[in-house]
């Protein structure tokens, strides 16, 4: 898969919530047996094992089997660039459309007072 | 596709924010992530019209964005094609690094709902890293994810 395709299909996997409570949930777990994961949600265990289908496509998560058990954990590392992109950026446009909007309202105010 | 959107209300109309989103002396005030002006701003405001924007960062480097107005609908639209040229960061520099910047605006009862668009095309972000763990940051990308309107 090409690298530019796998980061569309990260953010298209991330629209759903269902994955992201997924991920969510193994943010904060070293691994999760597949059952647990499945737990919370009220859908049937294939729909659970599809959106997992769906995460370890694109190298989210990696599941590992130990006897009966399938264990679920998150990929490291696997995000960062595009969090990197996305954080960056939003710092950037924050930050000046908070000033963007200080310059209209200003510039606002200096034509309603003209018009007096 | 990825994208930064954001979504802000301001207290003015559509026509003075779009003024400030296409004049040199609009831009340069409010352009840049530090409260000060940017260090210079050169604006052609027409379709294929060039912008280029230095501003400072507080660590005192200096950036430069260039790029060219795509789309101009006064007072509702613009688009600009957007690259670093100078300062960003290492993987963004390459000749042909361009991005997408939309802002949308739209008259509301208190002013102005201005809607920014940034996005990185095909290419543009490597997806490769080595580093491990995801951390904090996760987190927070998700609740971007779960957001509608992040700024109001």
């Amino acid at each position: 898969m090409y690298k530019e395709e796998r980061l569309d299909r990260i953010f298209s996997a991330l629209s759903d919530p269902t994955r992201r409570s997924i991920l969510a949930r193994l943010e904060g777990e070293p691994r999760l047996s597949i059952s647990a994961l499945a737990q919370p949600f009220a859908m049937t265990m294939p729909a659970v094992l599809k959106h997992l289908d769906v995460l370890s496509e694109i190298g989210l998560i990696r599941r590992s089997k130990a006897g009966r058990t399938v264990w679920v954990e998150i990929e490291p590392g696997s995000m960062k660039s595009a969090m990197d992109w996305l954080q960056r950026h939003r710092l950037f446009w924050t930050a000046s459309v908070d000033r963007l909007a200080r310059y209209a309202e200003a510039k606002e105010r200096e034509s309603e007072g003209k018009g007096k | 596709m990825t994208e930064a959107v954001l979504v802000r209300r301001i207290a003015a109309r559509p026509g003075i924010v779009f003024d400030a989103l296409v004049t040199a002396d609009g831009i340069a005030s409010w352009w840049g992530p530090e409260d000060e002006p940017a260090i210079s701003a050169t604006v052609d405001p027409r379709v294929n019209g060039s912008f280029q924007v230095r501003f400072r960062t507080f660590d005192g480097r200096e950036h430069e964005c260039t790029g060219q107005f795509l789309e101009i609908d006064k007072p509702t639209r613009v688009v600009l094609s957007w690259r670093w040229a100078q300062g960003g960061e290492p993987d963004e520099v390459a000749a042909d690094n361009v991005s997408r910047v939309e802002f949308r605006l739209r008259a509301i009862d208190t002013g102005t709902e201005l809607t920014l668009i940034h996005s990185a095309l095909r290419g543009q972000i490597s997806a490769q890293s080595h580093e491990n763990g995801w951390g904090g940051a996760l987190k927070k990308l998700l609740r971007q994810f779960s957001e509608k309107n992040p700024n109001l």
